[in-house]
């Protein structure tokens, strides 16, 4: 924490309530079903399988009370006990479990983080007086809890690494008031193991060889000692010194909140399942404006939309449509979507439409257009990009910018027609450049070369051309940090033939190079 | 081939100021633009050999472009873009567009597009030409694809005309087949000029065009170039010149006996 400026109001101290589940695993798989609370008093495991055979994740009471340990194989398990029952563990479930509690969570503050695996962290700073103070907060927090058959431990504190700590190794409901000076933290937290100083296993055994138990040691044999020992700077896990400093507030800890999100999202249930492309038309219309509705009541527009389309006899369609800028208009989405619907096969019918804007950008609130003139004055750009890369595909609109290389080809990239140009170097105009370029380089077969070095007369195509102005060479090496050592430099000439015609030629590699045979001829653009 | 001067025929004085200020008003040149308005749907032939077309149609889209003066609530610089749509055939055989060749203006404007086929073109180029957001069209297409009939050339004129962006289609190795374009070229390049510092080096393009289809100018050949961002054009052949006072002769001729 900075010292504040001075001038400035002294800013309240952070007050960062921790949560701990210390169970939750188990907690929510005996809410899954009502059959599984009987099981309370029944030696029960999560098991996760490993390389090695099935590992317990989680123990219920009596389990536990059996000799099972999270982390113990399970084969180790029943041996103790072995009538211990199982189910698989899910970790995936359990996180999408903690974020939703996390949400849940901002109801003690305006902002909560997830502590994975099994932990929250809400900011009530400033927040307390609401409940009637900070031991009826905690109050509230084990109530709810409870209330939801979630066994908890929590703690209030002024860092969010010292939050933690009291959370798992003190008492729960622990609540450690805002420093005057550092040492109350310091005095109040000295009594807990090292573990709290949420470390990584091997440095925490580490640790309790040197004979560092609890965190008031640490201070006792200095910190230049513990510094020497541990200089891995890089995780805070790894290093004691830097989890002593965040736990006592003296370096800044970031903590990641969790932002609740909700897609925009439309559907109708239809009454009578529809077969036909006028009915289906009419329904996408009014999702269309639904949506628009939607959108405008958020202040967004529509970049991506997904409409999934529900058949009678269990069969689900998504088309999915991207647009090149937000729109919240209901005609585009539904022109748009007209096309992609042609496929369509709705067997014995469509009973549910669904219409999601899965990604959505802010878009100001515009006036209408009065006169009605968008019909007169033609469409905007995006609704044409929209049009042209539904009906054409992905990749078909694009546009070309600047790259910073010297090899012609790659120097030019093709973008998204709307997006941003990539800031680049301005080119030197020493050089004129054709106004197209082949595809590929196509070969060139020189029939007479001038002593010069550049040819008087060349077949491209199957027709020969008599060079008469030449303007050259432009010689570009390869880029050695990005092509093979063994790439060939090409010297550029522009070009005219006898009737007029000006192209853009190279020729690959110089003789006596080490790179290869006989130098060879491409052609590679076209001036106008 | 004897050719019956019908310039030469005994007229009226009035009739000769008409004559000439008929011819005048019926000549293309650059810059015509400013009087008379974009011309909406021109085609260009062109080989694939060369980039000439798609040099001088870019060359006369920006002439009609800046000739035009910005009108009454319009934006003092127009920042719409260009949009290129080209088929994958017309893209295999000339190639695409390189930013570091094209005009300044444009450079960071440009909007390609690459049809697999004539008919999404067609398409592209339509939706393009509706759009308020563009400066104007520029097409390339192949060949004489079945689909680009007189009925869909008179779409994209029809289009044109209704949001008066301009369209330049480019016909890369293609017969003159019908159409209903207002203005039909035919490009090819021709020795440039010199330059003042290397007479070895090619010089700035140039391109000699025919215009042998139009419907408001008479037809007639010039040679094409750019100097100083600006589009010029001198006459290419005599002959052309006599056949133009004929066409216009013809004219008033033919417009005699409605008055007597």
């Amino acid at each position: 924490m900075n010292a504040p400026a001075a001038g400035l109001p002294v800013p309240q101290a952070r007050r960062i309530l921790s949560i701990w589940l210390p169970a939750m695993a188990m907690d929510r798989w005996r809410q899954g079903a009502s059959e599984r609370r009987e099981l309370d008093d029944k030696p029960l495991v999560l098991i996760a399988d490993t390389a090695h055979g099935p590992r317990i994740e989680a123990a219920n009471r009596a389990g536990a009370a059996a000799g099972a340990r999270a982390g113990m194989m399970l084969a180790d398990a029943r041996t103790l006990c072995p009538e211990i029952m199982t189910a698989p563990s899910d970790p995936a479930g359990d996180l999408s479990f903690l974020e939703k509690l996390a949400v849940w969570a901002q109801r003690w503050g305006p902002w909560s983080a997830m502590d994975a695996p099994d932990g929250l962290l809400v900011d009530v700073t400033a927040v307390p007086h609401l409940f009637g103070g900070e031991e009826r907060l905690v109050a509230d927090v084990v109530e709810a809890f409870a209330g939801r058959e979630l066994a908890v431990r929590c703690a209030i504190a002024p860092t969010a690494g010292a939050a933690w700590a009291l959370s798992h190794y003190a008492v729960s409901g622990t609540i450690v008031d805002p420093p005057s000076e550092g040492e109350d933290l310091e005095r109040a937290l000295q009594n807990l193991p090292v573990a709290a100083l949420r470390l990584d296993q091997d440095v925490v055994t580490v640790l309790r060889r040197l004979g560092l138990k609890k965190l008031g040691e640490l201070t006792t044999i200095g910190r230049d000692a513990i510094q020497r020992r541990f200089r891995n700077r890089k995780s805070p896990a790894a290093n004691p010194l830097v989890r002593l400093d965040q736990l006592l507030g003296r370096v800044p800890e970031p903590l990641l909140p969790v932002v609740p999100q909700q897609m925009p999202l439309v559907q109708r249930r239809l009454m009578e399942p529809i077969r036909h492309r006028q009915l289906l038309d009419q329904v996408v219309e009014d999702l269309a404006e639904d949506m628009a509705r939607e959108l405008e009541g958020r202040g967004e527009g529509a970049r991506r939309l997904e409409l999934g389309l529900w058949r009678v006899d269990g069969e689900v369609t998504v088309r999915r449509l991207e647009l090149a800028a937000a729109t919240r208009e209901a005609a585009h989405i539904v022109r748009l979507f007209a096309t992609k619907l042609d496929d369509i096969d709705a067997g014995f019918g469509i009973e549910m439409l669904r219409l999601r804007a899965s990604w959505a950008e802010p878009l100001a609130l515009e006036q209408d257009d009065i006169e009605a003139a968008a019909e007169n004055h033609g469409i905007a750009l995006s609704a044409l990009v929209d049009r042209l890369t539904v009906r054409l595909g992905e990749g078909a609109v694009s546009r070309p910018v600047p790259f910073a290389s010297h090899i012609p080809e790659r120097a030019q990239r093709w973008q998204p027609p709307l997006e941003p140009e990539p800031a680049s170097q301005g080119q030197l105009a020493f050089h004129k450049r054709p106004l197209k370029l082949l595809e590929r380089s196509e070969k060139i077969a020189v029939l007479y070369a001038t002593p010069d070095g550049y040819p008087q007369r060349f077949r491209w195509r199957g027709e020969v051309h008599e060079v008469s102005r030449v303007e050259g060479p432009e010689r570009i090496a390869p880029e050695w940090w990005r092509e093979r050592g063994t790439t060939r430099l090409r010297d550029y000439y522009r070009i005219e033939d006898q009737r007029g015609r000006r192209y853009w030629i190279y020729r690959l590699g110089i003789v006596g190079d080490g790179r290869g045979g006989a130098p060879e001829w491409y052609l590679q653009g076209l001036c106008a | 081939m004897t050719q019956t001067d019908l310039s030469s025929l005994p007229t009226t004085a009035f009739e000769d100021v008409a004559t000439l200020s008929a011819r005048r008003s019926a000549r293309w040149r650059p810059g015509l633009a400013a009087l008379q308005g974009k011309a909406l749907h021109s085609e260009v032939f062109t080989s694939s050999r060369e980039a000439a077309g798609a040099g001088a149609a870019l060359a006369l889209a920006l002439d009609d472009w800046r000739s035009v003066p910005r009108g009454e609530g319009q934006e003092a610089e127009d920042r719409r873009s260009v949009l290129w749509v080209q088929t994958r055939e017309a893209a295999r055989l000339g190639g695409r567009p390189y930013r570091a060749g094209l005009p300044a203006d444009l450079q960071a404007r440009v909007i390609h597009v690459l049809a697999e086929k004539a008919e999404d073109a067609l398409f592209a180029l339509e939706e393009g030409l509706r759009c308020r957001e563009l400066a104007f069209v520029i097409g390339e297409i192949a060949g004489n694809p079945k689909t680009l009939d007189f009925t869909a050339s008179r779409r994209l004129t029809l289009t044109a005309q209704k949001h008066g962006v301009p369209l330049f289609l480019l016909r890369v190795d293609a017969a003159r087949d019908l159409s209903s374009a207002r203005m039909r070229w035919e490009v090819t390049s021709t020795p440039s000029a010199a330059p003042e510092w290397n007479a070895q080096a090619p010089g700035d393009p140039s391109w000699e065009a025919e215009l042998f289809r139009a419907r408001t100018h008479a037809p007639g050949g010039w040679v094409l170039g750019e100097k100083d961002g600006c589009l010029t054009a001198r006459k290419a052949r005599e002959e052309t010149d006599k056949a133009v006072a004929n066409w216009t002769a013809g004219l008033q001729h033919s417009r005699m006996p409605r008055r007597a």
